[in-house]
């Protein structure tokens, strides 16, 4: 049960990362945290108690397995959010072309 | 069987098209018509011949409940009519828009991975699906918006995506707890699973739902991504963006799991009050005071959904049918105005009402046009907007709750307002313009010229004779709740 | 900066010798994809990181004289068009998309279980060639060029 508490303190340390740091790169970062917490908290559902990894091997016998559907799931998921950071740095890349700084507070030519 | 092309054409068209357009984009223009084009006549097809079943397609046929499914029925023939119809305008429009951006076939190639992820959302049957092809439209959108390269679109676009990423880890913790409570994905074997769970998971479940979700549709809460995203990207884009793009990942998704999946608990569907309503103030009140005609438009479509997500609270068979008939009244007159407003933009070189003068003698279409629009989305007889506002109110009256009819017709009133403003200072204004600086092609006034004469003859949809061919099986769809697991897991 | 592109003569005749390696153990996690952990994704970062490591090492110039950038190019679009081509096979002779046509084999053979490992073997060069793409994308952009606008 702490293990749950645990990753979900991690998913509102990633948070309050987004809502707070005025940095872009650690904006990026904190979102990636968040990210990643969501992630284990999926691996950690899939867990039973006592049982070994989802792989059958040559010359051992099929014993009680964890779920290997959220395992499936996470690989997507990461790939999904790998898309996403690189997109964010690129954008980060140009954003300091144009405005010279990496301070959110100053990239503000929208307002209203 | 004709499911799944409505996610391989537009997916084969986009991984076609480098190949055929080396230096001029010609092949990339042809490629993508010919694609929304039969993504429409398929759609069209499905509506109309499907009279009310559903159609189930198992992808590698593999059978529930370890598949994935695909599910046909009438109101996700409804939504893939509504992606085809303006993913087409939008395409004739930006041929000649896009040129000032240099002869680029990448635009044509985001564009049909956007409407893939758009139609991908729609036809799925599998929760974790659903969210791999969210996913997909937006990568698709963000690249949209930064297209130009200007500063301001770089910044609304990093709003965005930072935004649109906490939203999606608030869907996969909420994908997660229904895994874990379930162990299942398909949407239907959900909804058959829900009914036995405790309430705090449903509580928990529903306020991370709609907590993403709601950020995708833009309700109030959650709304500060949209100003900046659908002004600062180009005129097509924003028309798809906020006709399109913002109904099927937000509306669409909610419904489904709040009347399908979750069968419409009222604690969630009086919070759908709540938002819709404030949206609808908030969303207009914002919108008098600006003169960028883009980041107005782009706030009335903040109250236009609020609009959508007021009826759909209601819970009543008259609510659903006005929410549905809003939406695609609202996706043909919000981009009918996008149109118009990147018309003025490209003849006139400014997008600042304060700057704009009287155009009336010189862009005759678009000032028509722009007549049509402002009028269908004010409200008033005989266009499309008038008779989808009616029914919500009337539904909302009917429920027993007159305050919100009483915010529904106060948002309304001022939306007339605003749009006599867009109408004074924008297209009849005081100081004469002679000389144009830019040229309003051929292609985009036959796009705008579609999309008026289609705000008239979307209204004859309330005539009781067409209504029960076309609005009465979509929300008979949603309003059977979770008979829709019953009817998927019977084929 | 520096006079000579790249990196020193020691790194550049290691990576010389290693890519080869790496080639070979990101082509071994791809083609055992249904038999151990990794598949397309995992080995295809690895193939990114060979071709990553030859660029760092050698500089920008040398090593797109090496990779002749158009047939990367063509590589990467033709992954997702043989995907779908592999769906629609399925589409044709299996009645469903991506449905199986293959034979499921012997269990623990290499040739085994249906149309995973052509797509295992699809996905992980597309992935490979998209990630390199990206990072050199991201590397010609010139930090101080472009300003005001």
């Amino acid at each position: 049960m702490t293990l749950y508490i645990l990753c979900f303190a991690l998913f509102l340390v990633g948070l309050y990362g987004i809502l707070t740091k005025r940095d872009l790169v650690k904006i990026i970062l904190s979102s990636g945290i968040m990210g990643y917490a969501g992630n284990l908290m999926i691996v950690l559902f899939g867990y039973r108690r006592g049982a070994i990894y989802p792989i059958l091997e040559k010359g051992k016998e099929a014993a009680a397995m964890v779920d290997p559907l959220p395992q499936a799931l996470v690989l997507t998921s990461i790939v999904i959010e790998l898309g996403v950071t690189a997109l964010l740095a690129a954008l980060s890349i140009r954003l300091f072309q144009k405005y010279r700084t990496y301070d959110i507070t100053k990239i503000r030519k929208l307002s209203g | 069987m004709i499911t799944p092309y409505f996610v391989i054409i537009p997916l084969l068209a986009a991984f076609v098209i480098p190949f055929v357009s080396r230096r001029r984009d010609t092949g990339a223009v042809l490629l993508s018509l010919a694609a929304a084009a039969a993504l429409l006549g398929l759609s069209a097809y499905a509506f109309f011949g499907l009279s009310g079943e559903t159609l189930v397609y198992r992808m590698s046929a593999w059978k529930l409940p370890i598949g994935i499914n695909l599910v046909l029925d009438a109101f996700t023939s409804f939504m893939l009519i509504m992606v085809s119809l303006v993913a087409l305008t939008s395409l004739m429009y930006s041929v000649k828009y896009m040129r000032r951006f240099g002869r680029d076939w990448r635009y044509y190639s985001l564009f049909m991975i956007l409407v893939a992820g758009m139609n991908g959302v729609i036809v799925t049957g599998d929760l974790f699906n659903l969210f791999v092809f969210m996913e997909i439209a937006l990568f698709a959108a963000l690249a949209l918006v930064a297209y130009g390269g200007r500063a301001h679109e770089f910044e609304a676009s990093f709003k965005y995506a930072v935004m649109a990423s906490i939203s999606a880890s608030f869907i996969l913790l909420a994908i997660a707890i229904v895994y874990s409570a379930t162990s299942t994905l398909g949407l239907a074997t959900i909804s058959q699973a829900f009914s036995r769970q405790s309430p705090l998971l449903v509580l928990w479940v529903g306020g991370l739902f709609m907590a993403g979700f709601g950020l995708k549709a833009a309700a109030m809460p959650f709304h500060a991504w949209l100003p900046d995203a659908h002004s600062s990207a180009p005129s097509p884009i924003s028309a798809m963006l906020s006709g399109v793009l913002i109904k099927t990942l937000g509306v669409y998704v909610l419904i489904r799991l709040f009347y399908n999946v979750m069968g419409a608990p009222p604690l969630f569907l009086n919070i759908f009050l709540g938002l819709g309503s404030v949206s609808i103030l908030a969303g207009v009140v914002l919108a008098v005071g600006q003169w960028d005609i883009k980041r107005l438009l782009a706030y009335h479509s903040i109250s236009q959904i609020g609009y959508i997500l007021l009826a759909m609270g209601l819970n009543t068979t008259l609510g659903m049918a006005g929410a549905v008939f809003h939406m695609i009244n609202h996706a043909v007159f919000k981009s009918l105005l996008f149109y118009n407003a990147g018309a003025l933009e490209t003849a006139l070189g400014t997008r600042d009402l304060r700057e704009m003068g009287n155009v009336a003698k010189l862009l005759p279409v678009t000032a028509r046009t722009s007549m049509v629009a402002s009028l269908s989305i004010s409200g008033i007889p005989p266009f499309n907007g008038f008779f989808s506002k009616l029914i919500i109110i009337v539904a909302a009256v009917q429920a027993g709750h007159p305050v919100l009819a009483l915010v529904a017709v106060v948002g309304s009133l001022l939306t007339l307002a605003s749009f006599m403003k867009v109408q004074r200072y924008g297209l009849r204004g005081g100081r004469p313009v002679e000389k144009l600086v830019g040229k309003v092609d051929g292609w985009m006034k036959t796009a705008m010229i579609i999309l008026a004469v289609l705000c008239l003859v979307t209204s004859l949809l309330i005539v009781p004779g067409i209504r029960e061919v076309t609005l009465d099986p979509i929300v008979k769809v949603i309003m059977d709740k979770t008979a829709y697991a019953t009817a998927v897991l019977g084929k | 900066m520096d006079s000579k592109p790249g990196m020193t003569i020691i790194i550049k005749t290691v990576v010389r010798i290693i890519v080869g390696l790496i080639f070979l153990y990101g082509f071994y996690i791809i083609l055992h994809g249904h038999l151990s952990p990794g598949g397309g994704f995992g080995g295809g970062v690895v193939l990114a990181l060979g071709l990553l490591s030859v660029l760092l090492a050698y500089g920008r110039d040398d090593a797109l004289k090496w990779l002749r950038l158009g047939l990367v190019r063509n590589l990467e679009n033709a992954g997702p068009l043989l995907f779908l081509g592999i769906g629609l096979i399925g589409m044709v002779w299996g009645g469903a998309f991506l449905a199986n046509v293959l034979s499921k084999g012997k269990l623990f053979a290499l040739l085994s279980s249906g149309i995973i490992l052509p797509l295992n073997i699809v996905i992980g060069v597309k992935v490979g060639l998209s990630l390199f793409l990206v990072v050199l994308a991201l590397a010609e952009f010139d930090l101080n060029e472009g300003a005001d606008e």
